[in-house]
């Protein structure tokens, strides 16, 4: 692991109390930061949501996995926003409930969202993507008005380094690869300070090189950070998974460690038996 | 540096000011010089004629400056710009007809539509319409108000793209059919003509003509500058990525329907502003200026001359408007020929415009050079 990961993941996991890495707003205090009850989502009749209930705990990377069509987007679409559940419950830690916020909100309060994908400002730079994604005043005024100062310079310079795009900072960002493409997502969730990440594939269209370096990345921000990372990558959830989430028809299947999903019957039924 | 001279070097290096001083040198100087101190009979005389046309050039480019900024920088296009840009030229008309005091057809007091109506008194909304305050008020204040609620209703409901172009198509279309109504209390059909005065001074001598050839050169570089601080700002950079991926923008924590009614306000204040400054120029203000066409003309104004750049909204108005003038006394019958023509050549061959053409070029031949 590089310095500059352990510069910014702050330390190890068990360094830091709960409510500390919660941070002001967001009430953790029963070490839980997103929590999913019995939600269901259909369109035109179809369920892409079936009392969907998951629970997210601070510090915590949990892998979200499951075939095609299971509801894994749906289920970001609903944490961030863009979908409302019809019914069930979704709280980001104790008090916020997320039914009532709208997109800007909901990323106001510390969800942020990296596509599968990559959604990025392609006509701006790559330090204008950063700059507009850092966590500050995003009222229409003070955005009128808005100067960098030192220490904004300093912390998209940092990102710039920790993203490995120091070198390609006025470059517009349209021109950048897949995965250069996929870093950059990542710096701008990164530059939100986020309490959750809420990352769906975020390594489709990487070198094993890059993979391996998210890894490394994602491993140093858990702690710090609660991340759900929905992949197909196999391998890649092998290098990073603690515990892992199946999803299947719109509710979870079967939850716990890599090994003992695999030898889940039910789960090598539909989903990695084919 | 202070942070005057801080925004000034921000905003144009030497070589833009230079030429925005070239501008208003040409503007405030050389065109009243040649118009007012120049004899007639010299080479050197600028008439009457052409200070009004570019005068009214100006207006258009203003609007289209207006354009600009809502559709090149944040993607939206308005089809309906020409109801701002009528509802300033209304708020000024309604000033100017009270101007005409006793000077009309009927020798009357109130205006010589409402006489002919046999109205006893003023409608409401020529309450204190005699007063030139007030004019410049709704000059202002009517274009944004429906241009805030309108927004409002719309950008919250995400009506957006070729949805959004309808409506605000439907919207200037609506205000026509009402405004050509008597009842209304705008002079329906013809509207407001035949105006004699503004603040006292007589509307047609060549002095306020040029004073007024003069404040709009004014209004169009001071909404130049304007605009350029806009999209140079933190501000214009999130409008361009509310363009190119609005849900982005979203899940950064901006409330993107904020940030379009700002814009979207302000545009439609801007065309008000222009509005206000065309009908002393030309002379006339009628329910025809609200028309679809002309909405759509202003679209094709900037498309023509480069979209996004500010200086192709000007050069596309000027470029457009002075080939309309030729056109239409040389062959009014083909003009509407030659503006589809130039709007599918446009958009077919020159995607960045008049002002896009020199990079579109070099880089086309680079390309072969490297072939």
């Amino acid at each position: 692991m590089s310095a500059s990961f352990k510069e910014f993941s702050g330390g190890a996991a068990g360094e830091l109390a709960p409510a500390r890495i919660a941070g002001e707003g967001l009430d953790a205090t029963h070490g839980v930061v997103l929590y999913l009850d019995d939600i269901s989502v259909s369109f035109d009749g179809f369920r892409a949501l079936n009392k969907l209930s998951l629970a997210i705990d601070i510090g915590e990377l949990r892998c979200v996995i499951g075939p095609n069509g299971a509801g894994k987007t749906t289920m970001m679409d609903v944490i961030t926003g863009k979908t409302r559940p019809d019914s069930g419950t979704a709280f980001f830690g104790q008090t916020i409930d997320l039914a009532q916020l709208t997109e800007a909100e909901i990323a106001h309060a510390g969800i942020g969202r990296k596509f599968q994908k990559p959604t990025i400002f392609e006509r701006h730079s790559v330090f204008e993507n950063l700059e507009l994604s850092m966590k500050t005043d995003k009222r229409v005024r003070k955005s009128l008005f808005a100067k960098l100062d030192g220490a904004q310079q300093d912390r998209i310079a940092e990102m710039l380094e920790l993203i490995r795009l120091a070198g390609s900072a006025s470059r517009q960002a349209g021109l950048l690869s897949h995965g250069q493409k996929q870093w950059l997502e990542i710096g701008m969730l990164l530059m939100q300070e986020p309490r959750l990440l809420l990352l769906d594939e975020p390594v489709a269209g990487m070198s094993d090189e890059e993979t391996e370096r998210t890894a490394e990345l994602f491993l140093a921000l858990a702690g710090k950070h609660s991340l759900v990372v929905v992949e197909h990558d196999m391998a890649f959830i092998g290098r990073i998974a603690r515990k892992v989430s199946v999803l299947h028809e719109g509710s979870i299947l079967a939850e716990g460690s890599l090994e003992q999903v695999q030898a889940d019957q039910r789960v090598i039924e539909v989903y990695l038996g084919r | 540096m202070g942070p005057l001279a801080t925004t000034v070097t921000r905003l144009y290096g030497t070589r833009g000011w230079v030429t925005l001083g070239v501008c208003a040198f040409l503007l405030f100087v050389l065109v009243p010089l040649g118009n007012l101190a120049i004899p007639e009979g010299s080479i050197f005389h600028i008439s009457t004629y052409w200070v009004t046309l570019i005068g009214k050039i100006m207006c258009y480019a203003i609007v289209a400056l207006a354009m600009d900024l809502i559709w090149g920088y944040c993607g939206i296009l308005s089809l309906g710009h020409g109801l701002f840009f009528a509802l300033g030229g209304y708020a000024m008309g309604m000033y100017l007809m009270r101007q005409i005091g006793r000077e009309g057809q009927y020798k009357m007091d109130m205006p010589d539509f409402m006489v002919f109506l046999d109205w006893k008194e003023f409608p409401w909304q020529w309450w204190n319409s005699d007063q030139f305050w007030w004019a410049m008020l709704l000059v202002v204040a009517v274009p944004a108000l429906l241009a805030f609620v309108f927004g409002f209703f719309a950008f919250r409901s995400r009506i957006k793209g070729v949805y959004f172009s309808i409506i605000t198509q439907a919207l200037t279309y609506a205000a026509m059919l009402l405004f050509f109504r008597n009842e209304t209390g705008f002079g329906g059909n013809n509207g407001f003509t035949d105006f004699k005065r503004i603040l006292g001074f007589a509307i047609t001598t060549a002095e306020t003509r040029v004073a007024l050839f003069a404040i709009t050169g004014a209004a169009l570089l001071g909404t130049l500058l304007l605009a350029r601080y806009i999209v140079i700002s933190k501000l214009g950079r999130i409008l361009a990525a509310i363009r190119d991926a609005e849900s982005r923008v979203m899940f950064c924590g901006y409330n993107t329907v904020n940030y379009k009614l700002f814009i979207w306000t302000l545009s439609a204040v801007i065309c008000g502003i222009a509005g206000a400054l065309y009908v002393p120029q030309v002379g006339i203000i009628n329910p025809g200026e609200m028309s679809p066409a002309n909405s759509i003309e202003i679209a094709i104004w900037v498309a023509v001359g480069g979209r996004g750049t500010l200086v192709g909204a000007i050069v596309g108005a000027g470029a457009v408007n002075g080939a309309k003038s030729f056109f239409t006394q040389a062959a009014p019958e083909y003009w509407l020929y030659v503006l589809g023509l130039l709007f599918i050549v446009v958009t077919l061959f020159m995607p960045r415009g008049i002002v896009g053409l020199y990079g579109q070029l070099r880089e086309k031949w680079s390309r072969r050079a490297a072939a």
